[in-house]
């Protein structure tokens, strides 16, 4: 197993309630189709749907009721 | 920089004898600080030493034997104030989890400064905050710098993943202390370094005194942590309003973007910083949970005792 595939050091982490974290460059594409490129060593993309700036979390999630987080 | 401005005996006689006097230093055991502001600069400037240093006073001051205890005395009656006002405020930290932490800082009431830059501020008020944050922003990132070689591989593998984004990943132009000296600069204000620190309350040289406190002692490193985690988790959505404040009453871009960058970085560093950081911490260290809250709780706070002042002085 090489460091990059080890179990305790992801590529992707689901944040319960929150984001999803990805590891390196990647690009994501958004719901409206668009490709946006990552840009720091590691990206949150939203779960919850409600971000101003999809497809990258903003914190919104922390403001909505719990049982509609992601 | 040159040294600050003296604001009580103490820190009169001990900016004096670090610029012209350095054979005295010894006539400072003993000295009090006077109050607040007087303790409060002389720790400042002591822990200054250890960053960039001032223009006036020697280098190789550093590690002068007597500047380390009077240091050391001045951190001692911060650490306690800290520790008493967690402990009137919280009592016993509550057990550790990424999602009680997260409750932890959600749950914290107090002032917001970004609620009031958002709708309420005037450009002058804004600026005159631009000039208090400036003190730590101009060195954002480094106060938790000091913890790197005091962790286990995990742990400082964890912390490296955040602060290479708050450096910039290695371009001096993406280094967020770069962003804010730019804003600064396009708002008319000074971008160097301590170019505001006379003009900083004792408010905002204990916030800036507490996070160099925790990051340069080693034993107070679940409470550094603990501190970042706060910091990142109560980040995102206040930036996103202060960057529309700044818009609001129509300061530069290049401000606002600043702000606007710790809307999608501070999304991920306070996930980063609760769980990956401070979850490997107490992980291989789990008697630092204690301190992990102390930080956190440390960083609400005095940031309450900021807007209060701040809000104070601003509703006069």
């Amino acid at each position: 197993m090489t460091a990059s595939t080890s179990s305790d050091h992801p590529d992707v982490i689901i944040c319960p309630g929150g984001p999803l974290l990805l590891r390196g460059e990647h690009v994501v594409q958004d719901e409206q189709g668009l490709a946006h490129r990552t840009t720091r060593p590691v990206s949150a993309v939203c779960r919850c749907g409600k971000t101003s700036t999809s497809p990258w979390c903003d914190g919104t999630h922390k403001v909505i009721p719990a049982r509609n987080r992601p | 920089m040159l040294t600050p401005k003296p604001r009580g005996t103490l820190s009169q006689t001990l900016f004096e004898l670090m610029r012209s006097r350095p054979d005295e230093l010894g006539t400072t055991r003993g000295l009090r600080a006077e109050h607040a502001d007087d303790a409060q600069i002389a720790l400042w400037a002591l822990y200054e030493l250890s960053y960039r240093g001032f223009e006036d006073v020697a280098e190789s001051l550093e590690w002068h034997p007597d500047l380390v205890a009077l240091r050391g005395e001045l951190e001692v009656d911060l650490e306690n104030a800290l520790r008493e006002r967690f402990r009137a405020a919280v009592g016993e930290a509550p057990a550790w989890s990424p999602e009680g932490f997260f409750d932890f800082c959600a749950e914290h009431d107090g002032p917001s400064l970004a609620a009031f830059v958002h709708r309420d501020a005037d450009a002058e008020q804004v600026l005159d905050l631009l000039r208090l944050r400036s003190i730590y922003h101009l060195k954002e990132a480094d106060p938790v710098a000091w913890l790197v070689p005091r962790l286990d591989d995990t742990t400082k593998a964890a912390l490296m993943e955040l602060q290479y984004d708050e450096y910039g990943t290695g371009n001096p132009h993406l280094l967020h202390a770069g962003l804010f000296a730019r804003g600064l600069e396009a708002c008319g204000l000074s971008p160097a370094y301590g170019a505001y620190i006379d003009d900083a309350p004792a408010e905002i040289l204990e916030q800036n005194n507490a996070m160099t406190l925790f990051g340069l002692n080693r034993r107070l490193r679940g409470a550094a942590l603990g501190h970042l985690a706060a910091f990142e988790a109560t980040s995102s959505l206040p930036s996103r309003r202060i960057a529309q404040g700044l818009r609001r009453v129509g300061l530069p871009d290049a401000i606002a973007a600043y702000y606007d960058e710790h809307v999608e970085a501070d999304a991920v560093h306070e996930q980063l910083a609760v769980r990956t950081i401070c979850g490997s911490l107490l992980a291989a260290e789990p008697t630092l949970a204690a301190d992990v809250f102390l930080g956190a709780f440390s960083c609400l706070d005095l940031e309450d005792r900021v807007a209060h002042r701040l809000l104070g002085e601003w509703a006069a």
